[in-house]
This record gives C-alpha cells, sequence and structure tokens, in this order.
C-alpha cells in the first residue's frame, strides 16, 4: 500500500517518543521491538533516535525497555482548534494524497454514549437477605440452545420430551469470533487452552480452523461466514455449535476483509486463498438473500451434522434488530447472537466502524423484550457482545436479557495487546494480530492463556460477589431479572426502551 | 444396489433413511420419486457412496458433501454443491442459482444451464482443485469472487437471444480461471478481469474435462471441441487493494 510519508503529504504524527538520554544504556532492545520502523540506532552518534511519524503508539518499547528511559505520549494536534473538525482534518487529507478510505482496526472509539455506566445494580438488604459466596455455592453454569416448549415426564420420572442439543458453559463468558489470519497461531492457541481448563468456549473466527487446532474439539465453536473458510466436514464436526455469521458489529452490513499482508502461507492453505491475496468475506452470503435462504443454511448445517449441534446465528446490532432477531428465531436458529457497534475486528473501514450499528445494551434490550412478547423467546439463546469490558458489564447484560457474553478485545487486553489500532497492518508489536512468525513468537501460550484463565476466574469472582450482593445465587435467576437494574442519568425513552426504572423508584 | 422410494417423504426422513442406509453398507443408492426434497447428500463423507436420483431434487443437494457421487437424472434446484469438498455431481438437465457456492474440490457437470450467482467464491489449494463444466449458459453473476478452481463453459445452446454467459461476469475474481468456448464481450466482463488465450496446459485440462462431460452426456466430442477456447483470468490477486489505506 502507498503510504510512505513523502515531501507530497504530511500529516503531523500522533505520537511523541520522550527518551531520557542519560538512562538509556544503548542496549538497543526497542531498536529490535519496533515493529514499525519507528525506532533507529546511529551507529556514529551512538544514539537510540525515532522517526515519529511512524510511531502507532502501540507502547512496546516503554514497556520492554530495561531502564524506563522511554515515554510514549499522544501528541496534541497542531491544528488550532476547531470542535466541528477536530479528528477529521488528518483523515481528510489522507484520503486526498492517496486516493483509499483509511482501513482501521478494534472497536469504535469514538464518545458515544456508554450505557452500562448508566446502570446500577441493586443489593438486598433487611427484607431479604444478600448471599455469602465464599459460603455458599453460586451457580454460573450455564446452558445454551433450543429450550423446549414444555417437559414431560414419563411414568418413572425420566424425561419423556425430546431435548434439541445445547452446549454447557461453567461460566457465562465466552471468546467471541477472532478469526485465525486476524490473529496469531499463538494468540490462537492461548485462547483454545484456556477455554478448555475454564469450561468455556473460544470462537474460531471466519478464518477456519488451523490442523493443529482440532485438539481443541469440546471447547469451540466453528464459525460460517460468507467466504466460507475452512468450511469442511471435519471443520463442522470439530465444533460443538456452528455459527453463522450474518454480520459484525464493528462492520455492519460489509463482508469480512483480512488484508493480504497477513494472508501468508500457513494462513493461505487454511483459508485455500492465493498467498499474498486480500481474503474477502462477501456482504451477504451470496446464497443468503432472505429470511428463507438463511432457514435453508441453517438447515443444511443441521442436516450436515445430523442434528446434533446447536446453531447459532450472529447478527450485528442495527436498527431493526428485534424484528430480525424474530425472523432469526422463526428461522430456526437455536441461539442467536448480537454484536453491538462497539465490538472489535482486525481490519474494517473507518467510515463503517465508527458510524454504523446501534450499543448492544439497548439491541439487548429490545430483542428479549421483542421475543417475550412473541411468545417465542424460550427457543433461543441469546448471546451479547460488543464492548463487554469488564465482570459488571456481564453482570448488566445478563440482567438486560442475555444467556451469555461474549468478549474478544477484553481477552486480548489480558494477552498484552494495548489497543493500538494496527491490527490491519499484521505488524502488531505484540505479537498477537500478526502473521509474521518473527512477531507471532512474542506470545507465549503458556503465559497468555495462563492470563486468560486469571481473567476468567477473576471475573467469575466478581460475578458471584455482586449476585450474592443482590441476593441471588444462580445466573438463572439474573437472566433477564431488569427489576435488579436502576438507571443513572438517561432519558425517560432511554429508560423504557431498556426496560428499567430510574434510580430512586 | 438399494432402492428408497422417497414419494411424499419429507427431506429430514428421507435423508435419515439415506444415511441408515449408508452406516448398513449399502453404498449403491436409488432414489424414486423424488421431488423437491431439500438437502439430499449433505454432508455425506463416504466415498464409495453413489445416489442415483430420479425427479428433481430440492435446493442445497449436495452440500457440505464430501466424497460420494450423486447423479441426478432430470433437472435439479438450487444451492447444489453448496461449500462441498469432494465428490461428485452429475445433472442431466438444467439447474436453478448459485451453483458450486464456495465450493472446495471434486466435480460437477451439468447437460444444460445455469442460473444467477453460478460458481461464486470457488477455492482451490494444491490437490483440492474443483471443476465445474456446464454444458450450457450461465445467467448473470457467475463466477463472482473466484479465488480457485476451474469453471467450464461449454454454451452448446447459445444463440442471439441466449448469450453464453450474462452480465458482470467474474466480479472480484482474483483466482482460478473460468474457460468460456466461444468469444465473449468486454461489455459483460468485470474490468479488472483479462480475456487471454489458453495454454497448452489448459488445453490438456479442458480436454481432459470436455471428454468426460461427453461421455457422461453421450455428446459427440468433436463437435464441442470445433470452437476455440478463452480464458478468463483477474487481473491480479489483489484486485481491491487499491481503495483501502491504512489509518486511523
Amino acid at each position: 500500500m502507498k503510504w510512505m510519508k513523502n515531501a507530497k503529504t504530511y500529516t503531523p504524527p500522533d505520537f511523541a517518543v520522550i527518551r531520557d538520554d542519560e538512562r538509556c544504556i544503548r542496549c538497543k532492545a526497542c531498536v529490535e521491538q519496533c515493529s514499525f520502523d519507528a525506532t533507529f540506532y546511529d551507529e556514529d552518534l551512538d544514539k537510540v533516535w525515532n522517526w515519529e511519524a511512524k510511531c502507532v503508539g502501540c507502547d512496546r518499547c516503554a514497556a520492554i525497555c530495561p531502564v524506563e528511559a522511554i515515554t510514549i505520549k499522544k501528541r496534541e494536534t497542531p491544528y488550532r482548534y476547531n470542535y466541528s473538525w477536530y479528528g477529521h482534518i488528518d483523515g481528510l487529507k489522507k484520503r486526498a494524497a492517496f486516493g483509499g478510505t483509511p482501513v482501521v482496526s478494534m472497536g469504535n472509539d469514538k464518545p458515544y454514549p456508554v450505557y452500562w455506566d448508566h446502570m446500577l445494580l441493586n443489593a438486598s438488604q433487611v427484607t431479604n437477605p444478600s448471599i455469602d459466596p465464599l459460603r455458599e455455592p453460586m451457580e454460573l453454569k450455564t446452558f445454551l440452545g433450543r429450550k423446549p416448549d414444555f417437559v414431560e415426564f414419563k411414568k418413572d420420572g425420566s424425561l419423556k420430551t425430546k431435548l434439541t442439543p445445547q452446549i454447557e458453559l461453567n461460566i457465562p463468558i465466552m471468546f467471541s469470533a477472532m478469526s485465525y489470519g486476524a490473529l496469531s497461531y499463538n494468540v490462537i492457541e492461548s485462547l483454545g487452552k484456556a477455554a478448555q481448563e475454564v469450561g468455556t468456549f473460544y470462537n474460531s473466527g471466519e478464518g477456519g480452523l488451523n490442523k493443529d487446532h482440532y485438539k481443541f474439539k469440546g471447547n469451540v465453536i466453528v464459525q460460517v461466514a460468507s467466504g466460507r473458510f475452512g468450511v469442511h466436514k471435519p471443520y463442522l464436526d470439530v465444533g460443538s455449535a456452528i455459527e453463522i455469521k450474518i454480520g459484525q458489529g464493528a462492520k455492519p452490513g460489509i463482508g469480512g476483509h483480512l488484508p493480504g499482508e497477513k494472508v501468508s502461507q500457513t494462513i493461505s492453505e487454511t483459508r485455500m486463498m492465493p498467498e499474498g491475496s486480500d481474503a474477502i468475506s462477501p456482504a451477504p452470503h451470496h446464497d443468503v438473500y432472505s429470511i428463507e435462504d438463511l432457514r435453508q443454511l441453517i438447515y443444511a448445517l443441521k442436516e450436515a451434522t445430523e442434528y446434533t449441534k446447536p446453531i447459532i446465528v450472529k447478527i450485528a446490532a442495527v436498527h431493526n434488530v428485534a424484528a430480525i432477531a424474530s425472523g432469526v428465531v422463526r428461522a430456526g436458529a437455536d441461539i442467536i447472537s448480537i454484536d453491538g457497534f462497539k465490538g472489535g475486528t482486525g481490519a474494517s473501514p473507518q467510515i463503517v466502524r465508527d458510524n454504523i450499528g446501534i450499543p448492544i445494551e439497548l439491541a439487548l434490550a429490545v430483542v428479549d423484550e421483542r421475543l417475550r412478547q412473541e411468545g417465542i423467546r424460550q427457543q433461543v439463546s441469546i448471546i451479547a457482545g460488543g464492548g463487554i469490558r469488564c465482570s459488571t458489564d456481564v453482570v448488566k447484560a445478563i440482567a438486560l436479557g442475555a444467556d451469555a457474553v461474549y468478549i474478544g478485545t477484553a481477552a486480548l487486553l489480558a494477552i498484552g495487546c494495548t489497543m493500538c489500532q494496527q491490527c490491519h497492518t499484521g505488524k502488531c508489536a505484540w505479537g498477537i494480530s500478526t502473521q509474521d512468525p518473527h512477531l507471532s513468537k512474542r506470545v507465549n501460550p503458556d503465559i497468555a492463556s495462563e492470563k486468560l484463565i486469571n481473567l476468567l476466574n477473576v471475573w467469575a469472582l466478581e460475578i458471584k460477589e455482586v449476585m450474592g450482593a443482590m441476593g441471588i445465587n444462580s445466573i438463572e435467576s439474573l437472566k433477564g431479572n431488569r427489576l435488579n437494574l436502576r438507571a443513572v442519568g438517561l432519558s425517560e425513552k432511554d429508560m423504557e426502551i431498556l426496560g428499567i426504572l430510574p434510580a430512586g423508584e | 444396489m438399494h432402492e428408497i422410494n422417497a414419494t411424499d417423504v419429507h427431506y429430514k426422513e428421507l435423508n435419515e433413511e439415506i444415511r441408515e442406509s449408508i452406516r448398513n453398507n449399502e453404498h449403491d443408492l436409488i432414489l424414486d420419486g423424488v421431488c423437491g426434497q431439500y438437502y439430499i447428500g449433505c454432508g455425506i463423507s463416504n466415498s464409495n457412496v453413489k445416489i442415483t436420483i430420479n425427479g428433481v431434487p430440492g435446493n442445497d443437494l449436495g452440500a457440505f458433501m464430501n466424497g460420494p457421487v450423486i447423479n441426478v437424472m432430470n433437472n435439479a434446484q438450487d444451492g447444489i454443491g453448496n461449500t462441498m469438498n469432494g465428490g461428485k455431481i452429475v445433472i442431466h438437465g438444467s439447474v436453478g442459482d448459485v451453483l458450486a457456492y464456495s465450493m472446495r474440490g471434486g466435480s460437477i457437470f451439468v447437460k444444460e444451464n445455469v442460473g444467477y450467482r453460478a460458481c461464486i467464491h470457488m477455492k482451490a489449494y494444491k490437490e483440492m482443485n474443483p471443476t465445474v463444466v456446464i454444458g450450457g449458459c450461465a445467467g448473470a453473476f457467475a463466477g463472482e469472487y473466484m479465488a480457485g478452481g476451474t469453471m467450464i463453459l461449454l454454451g452448446l445452446n447459445k444463440s442471439e437471444t441466449r448469450p453464453i454467459a450474462g452480465v458482470y461476469l467474474a466480479t472480484g475474481m482474483h483466482g482460478g480461471s473460468i474457460f468460456i468456448r466461444g468469444k465473449i464481450s468486454h461489455d459483460i466482463l468485470w474490468e479488472k478481469a483479462e480475456i487471454e488465450a489458453v495454454t497448452n496446459e489448459d488445453y490438456t485440462n479442458i480436454k481432459n474435462n470436455v471428454k468426460e462431460f461427453c461421455n457422461i452426456f453421450k455428446i459427440d466430442y468433436n463437435r464441442v471441441m470445433d470452437e476455440e477456447f478463452v480464458k478468463v483470468v483477474p487481473e491480479s490477486s489483489r484486485p481491491y487493494g487499491n481503495l483501502y489505506i491504512p489509518g486511523p
């Protein structure tokens, strides 16, 4: 891609690299570690210097400097302040200079409202007691899949109703769809190990599964996206559930995009693409042009797996998500996954990531409410994702109606990501979202999986703590329990859509 | 040989019966009275299995299929060979839309015409090289987003009113090849796909596939090969590379 800095186009650097030269011991670790060609060592001057225009603020050099000599600072834009134009000037100049649209990664970073931060949780006092999670068992186990309308028992007490296939989660948190291609081999290895250890699932994403990762059978949800990368019978057999990707929160309405830089030899093999070619998942699935076509695909997958696995349909949170969800349920999906507009991505055009979609909090609330009104809520489980940042976001999501949540960005942050939004370049200095074998080694699967396990265990503990305070001892009692939420600083309409009362009432 | 009467049987039961027969080591199945049942052959991995269909099968015939041979003695509908990984499908008639979507291996032979959106996003890697041979004409949007594999379009019944291929041919193509018997106009072709001459190696590939096609459908091989073929290939393997620059 033609983006080299040249005299014809100047955009001010985003970051300043401040080096305390006295502390610097010339170990040149920062020179070696910088994958964005922003750090150099000058032999003659015996000095480390930076090409700041190339610095992306990934903080790798500051993190590994043994003498803490480096500070990365966000530069203030040098332009005279203009409220309306702030944040738009450089993007416009780049488009004019290079004739292309900027591609970004990770989630929407614009200051749209975060509804999680306007919801407060209840605690039980006096009228009913809270529960001490250190003393009493708390049930975080969840089953995802279509539930029967009623259950019938035989005379001997055994179950007469035939149950549709379910997947079992030890905690209501799963790792969301991040493809092999977007992420490095070692990171997928870490996600798989952590999912196995904790007893939950990770989602393969649309890039297929490397054969080495078939060993995670039992803890993988396999995805079938419009590009159908890596989709064949053995792949479907490895998955405990199959997810049809109709949309994604970070780029609703457009397809997936893996830049050619990240299509290495192993990615080429897994996705069956020419090496170095952009791996495009078209939008829409060119065999799914209507809800009837979606039903056809759902049942094709059910037939192919002999009705032994639940089928998940992943949709992006958009304006009429309630009606779409209702259609998806009636098309035969067992689980619906809703991805809010703050969800992350490995590559998306900036205008799409920053302007399309709606918040997951609202989408979740309206889908749950609509399905209840139509009397079909039990026919699916709902998974919510898209910017879940902490354990209380998980609790609030379940209280709004989700059965479980997907975390993506949170998992990568646990491994070491600093959200510098450069995943699409394939040069991740932390070795997370790159296919460069040299960089990928920077993630050690044993250490990274331990961090993920820690994250999930701590969140589980926090969820139990908060549930205990509410006087609830199982996720089932929390699910859809909107009376445990109160709103602060939201409008009447917001509260009406979320279905929660204002604090004080 | 094992006959299954499919008249008025719901697709779920029919497919269960097919799978049960295969588990009981019946490998030569004949289905009679098929009328629109979906998903026949879906997901079956056994390469020794042969299924003959008397009647018109429904959508998604051979979807995710991984080895068997299916012979349809009539027309067929949409979604044939959807994400197929291996095996062979033969249709003694015309088919509907979305043939061979995301096909990864194996081969499909269609005696007459195909509808819209044929061979979208076909893929290939090393020995996995899918081939689709179409005796008649294709509708619009054929060969879109092709990443690999071979599509051979013979146009044996083409005419003024029925061109060999529709508009938007090979849009987004970034790999693979489309061989067309005769000439096509640049008007219907995506601007980033090119028409090239066929190499000797390509001709060997074409001849082998056409021979098989003619054997199956009892068509005169010399009559098919009496016209020159052209080859449609992508201009680059990164046709959309220039649209994007790295942000933010």
